[in-house]
């Protein structure tokens, strides 16, 4: 990568601070058990909240019996939806997509409950054990009705979810570019399949937790909260509870991971929020596992029946593709119920050079938690289905799948080019990271040696997977579809303070990312000070004006825009500041680990030394040129449409022939993820992705039975993986700078988690391409093994 | 509820207190100790985000009651190094990149204290099994291995 040594200059090149491998600075604290996580708070007086939830999928509430739990120890209060509704405006996610229906936000059941987990009532209490003790005095007498579980029953619309909706179809959309039919009609070559991957869930190891404090003096709420998204949740409670923002913090301080889970609004946290105002102490929910599994929001879960034609060359001539999304009971706030579905079909095309496409997708309601964001949102699917039809195509044409996929990958010199659903894939290395991923794995070797294994009667199947997302949203598209919030720009404030030291604020929210760590590098390097210099505030609404939050893989991409745009106006000033100080014209000011000098003199200063003149020292600087300069700056950076990040996943798996265990033995990426500001962080996040990738394709499943109740309730029945069922993962990356980002900068938060289901499902298709079996669902669990190799069983 | 007297010592400091006999070990240390660096993760024992040193042995906090630990002698993160003072394993953790959110972390390196006191730890897939009872969401375990493969590789004076 270039650095921007000056030109001319004698001395050798210095190492530059972006795209170095700097330690992260979150990890002493991590590592030594002083983070500070929401429920490590203490709060004096603090409350806590237990909720009974709903142990039915689809009922109307007869009645609740809260007296004998109002009566137990420790008890403050039983609360209610009228409770809640009294002090709680209506919110709703909305959309300007025309077949559209939101649904009502429900922070405590009104009158029926829609999935097993859902909250009925609140009880209060002076700590946790009590409060729970009292949720389960409880008594809710329910009146059951008819199942509204499954899917495709729900799209007849024989049972309403939501009444008032007329209809369980929430969103549907459609893509087309061409005369599909047509083209299918006439092509020699069809490849279809319906394929389905299952419900997953996020599972971070933090469970969600919330502390609200509410100052009666002052009128002020404070919620500290695991949420990716402070500023979000700020503007939506400001709504709810019609605040300021002045008077209305949200913070996210350490967080356990989010991967989606905790960047929507949630039922909870307008319950703290409500009871802390109306009992004048804090109050604290700390979820347990079986709450996140129950009432955080799942994702996937779809049934998509697709079908690709192409020619005898392997050329791909047409694809068309139908989607049925179930999104759960509620319209998520404020993603919408289309995000997951609708991605599905807008990405279904790929990185692939196809002339026609038609994708339809319907997104319905049913008796399961809400779906919402999950890493990859609707590209690990979309992924998993294409690559699936390549493997299949090239299997038909009896071509290797790596040749089928040169073929038709968009190259180089078709950038920028526009897939069938309307996506504008700008310049990105789809036909290189193929190659490196080649190269890497060593593929014609390990084909060699693949075909010995099987001679001696092992499974062993090799996988590709290839894809193309976009990262780093700007304002032109919304993050979600439809979406009427703003989550295209991010706002940076850096100021250096009457000591010298530098702080850069934002409303982004690292919850692993190292955020701190990046964006210290990114302000150090455009500034010119050292990173251990620059101090990072982020993840507190009351950081910056506006922000949404840290999610869809814009963090680096938004955030270091606008650290980038603020630390070069800011550096102006400290140029303009230090010319006086230093007498010298300010084309002659440099500014170097926190040292201002004057070129070719020994004259210099330091940020501190600068500091102190320019805030105590009056007589230094003229009057009039103090007033005209200040040593902040603030900037919003606005990407507009974002860019486009790609890779390529190889995977080598081995069936046991016994358990029908799907063992991960190799793993190579080759990832186009733009400039690289800490390569350590970006392999990190590479790793995790394809982890939580190999667990959707062959663990990771939520489990409902025919009536909605749920049946994975715990980690000993959802299934994440441990370090026993990942193998090592070797990641490379190409480092191409994004032509259409501040710093050529790509998301690649998600990346791994896209390619992962796609590559495990190929390879152990291939495992099997003696059998006449096709893998189309996902998570190929050895039960699911067992059942397509041995139905005679 | 009737509570219970107890007493132990907990990263070298003895505390006497009186508990409920359902309180969690895990919520001794938290709640009552202040000792937040043990976290809790799923309260059924799977993940392993609350393993402690219990008289030596790895054990879910979680999963014990503080009254089963009345003479007992208790290691937990905070008992490691400092912020400013690592202890190796720690600074194997952190130049590796073996953690992300945190969240695990604790839990990971009170188990693979356990492994490297008392297992060869010769292979990547011995290191493995023994970090299985551990869930760690952001990592995909990569570099959680590469660090204890060092520090286990660098053994022979004093990990523990």
């Amino acid at each position: 990568m270039s650095k921007n040594t000056p030109a001319g200059m004698a001395e050798a090149p210095r190492p530059g601070i972006v795209g170095a491998r700097v330690q992260r600075r979150e990890d002493p604290r991590l590592l030594t058990g002083r983070g500070s996580y929401t429920d490590d708070r203490k709060a004096a007086g603090a409350v806590h909240v237990a909720f009974c939830r709903s142990d039915r999928a689809h009922a109307r509430i007869a009645g609740i019996d809260i007296a004998e739990a109002q009566q137990a120890p420790g008890v403050l209060g039983v609360f209610t939806a009228a409770d809640i509704d009294a002090v709680a405006r209506p919110i709703r996610a909305t959309s300007n997509m025309p077949d559209y229906r939101a649904t009502e936000f429900v922070p405590l059941a009104r009158g029926k409950v829609r999935h097993v987990g859902e909250p009925v009532a609140a009880v209060v209490a002076e700590n946790r054990y009590l409060a729970e003790d009292a949720a389960a005095l409880v008594s809710v007498d329910y009146d059951p009705l008819p199942d509204a579980a499954d899917p495709e029953a729900a799209l007849e619309d024989r049972v309403l979810l939501h009444e008032e909706a007329g209809t369980n179809l929430i969103a549907a959309r459609e893509f087309a570019r061409g005369d599909v039919d047509a083209v299918m009609a006439d092509a020699a070559l069809v490849v279809e399949d319906r394929f389905r991957i299952r419900r997953k869930t996020p599972a971070a190891i933090e469970n969600r937790c919330y502390l609200a404090e509410f100052d009666a003096g002052r009128q002020a709420l404070t919620l500290h909260g695991t949420t990716q998204v402070p500023g979000l949740l700020r503007d939506a409670l400001a709504e709810i509870f019609d605040l300021p923002g002045h008077r209305l913090r949200v913070v996210a301080p350490d967080v356990g991971g989010g991967f989606g889970a905790k960047a929507s609004l949630y039922p909870e946290e307008v319950v703290v929020c409500a009871l802390a105002m109306r009992l004048g102490r804090p109050v604290k929910w700390t979820g347990d596992r079986m709450e996140d599994l129950t009432a955080t929001s799942q994702a996937f879960d779809e049934i998509v029946r697709a079908k690709l034609a192409f020619d005898a060359d392997g050329r791909f001539l047409a694809l068309e593709a139908d989607v049925i999304g179930d999104i759960g009971a509620y319209s998520i706030y404020p993603w919408t119920a289309s995000l997951e579905p609708v991605q599905v079909v807008s990405f279904l095309p790929g990185p692939y050079r196809i002339a026609n496409y038609r994708g339809r997708v319907r997104a319905v309601a049913t008796s399961k938690a809400p779906t919402g964001p999950y890493r990859g949102v609707g590209r690990p699917v979309s992924t998993f289905v294409m690559e699936r039809l390549v493997d299949m195509a090239a299997r038909r044409l009896d071509m290797d799948p790596a040749e089928l996929r040169v073929r038709n990958l968009v190259r180089d010199e078709e950038f920028p080019y526009k897939s069938g659903s309307g996506i504008v894939w700008d310049r990105a290395g789809f036909q290189d990271c193929l190659r490196v991923t080649l190269d890497r794995f060593g593929y014609a070797e390990r084909r060699a040696e693949q075909a010995a294994a099987r001679e001696r009667g092992r499974l062993v199947g090799i996988g590709i997977a290839s894809y193309a997302e976009l990262t780093g949203i700007g304002s032109r598209i919304s993050a979600a579809p439809g979406m009427p919030i703003n989550t295209g720009t991010e706002r940076a404030t850096i100021e250096i303070d009457s000591t010298g030291a530098v702080t850069a604020a934002f409303g982004i929210a690292s919850h692993g990312q190292g955020l701190e760590t990046t964006l210290a590098q990114i302000v150090a390097e455009e500034l010119g000070v050292r990173v251990e210099d620059v101090g990072i505030v982020h993840g507190d609404s009351a950081a910056v004006a506006h922000s949404t939050g840290t999610y869809a893989s814009r963090s680096t991409v938004l955030a270091g825009g606008a650290a980038t745009l603020s630390a070069r106006s800011l550096r102006a000033q400290v140029v303009k500041a230090a010319s006086h100080l230093l007498e010298a014209a300010e084309t002659d000011i440099e500014m170097r680990d926190g040292v201002v000098s004057v070129a070719g003199t020994d004259a210099s200063i330091t940020l501190r030394e600068l500091a102190r003149a320019f805030y105590t020292e009056m007589r230094r600087i003229p009057k009039e040129a103090r007033e005209s300069l200040d040593l902040s700056a603030s900037a919003t950076y606005d990407p507009f449409f974002g860019t486009t990040t790609a890779a390529t996943h190889i995977a080598e798996v081995e069936i046991d022939p016994q358990t029908f265990g799907v063992a991960v033995r190799r793993y190579v990426v080759a990832e186009d993820c733009g400039r690289i500001v800490n390569p350590m962080i970006v392999d990190g996040q590479v790793h995790g992705g394809v982890a939580q990738g190999i667990g959707a394709a062959l663990l990771e499943e939520v489990v409902h039975d025919d009536s909605g109740q749920l049946l994975t309730g715990s980690f000993v029945d959802y299934v994440v993986p441990s370090a026993a069922e990942i193998p090592d993962i070797d990641a490379a990356h190409l480092d191409t700078e994004s032509p259409s980002t501040l710093g050529g900068y790509r998301g690649m938060g998600e990346g791994g988690t896209i390619g992962a289901p796609a590559a495990v499902a190929n390879a152990v298709a291939d495992a099997l391409s003696g059998m006449d079996i096709q893998i189309n669902e996902l998570p190929v669990t050895p039960e699911r093994l067992f059942r397509l190799i041995r139905p005679d069983l | 509820m009737e509570r219970i007297d107890i007493g132990l010592t907990v990263n070298g400091v003895r505390h006497e207190r009186q508990v409920e006999p359902r309180r969690l070990l895990s919520d001794f240390l938290r709640e009552d100790l202040g000792l937040t660096g043990t976290h809790v993760g799923c309260e059924h024992g799977v993940c392993g985000a609350c393993t402690v040193l219990l008289d030596g042995d790895s054990a879910r906090s979680c999963l014990t009651f503080a009254v089963q630990c009345d003479g007992a002698s208790v290691r937990t993160v905070e008992g490691l190094g400092a912020p400013g003072a690592l202890h190796p394993l720690q600074e194997s953790f952190r130049r590796h990149h073996a953690l992300q959110c945190g969240f695990c972390t604790p839990g990971m390196l009170m188990t693979a204290l356990d492994l490297l006191a008392k297992y060869p730890l010769a292979t990547d897939d011995e290191i493995r099994e023994g970090l299985s009872g551990n869930l760690c969401r952001c990592t995909g375990y990569v570099n959680i291995v590469n660090a204890i493969r060092e520090t286990a590789a660098a053994r022979g004076d004093d990990t523990g």
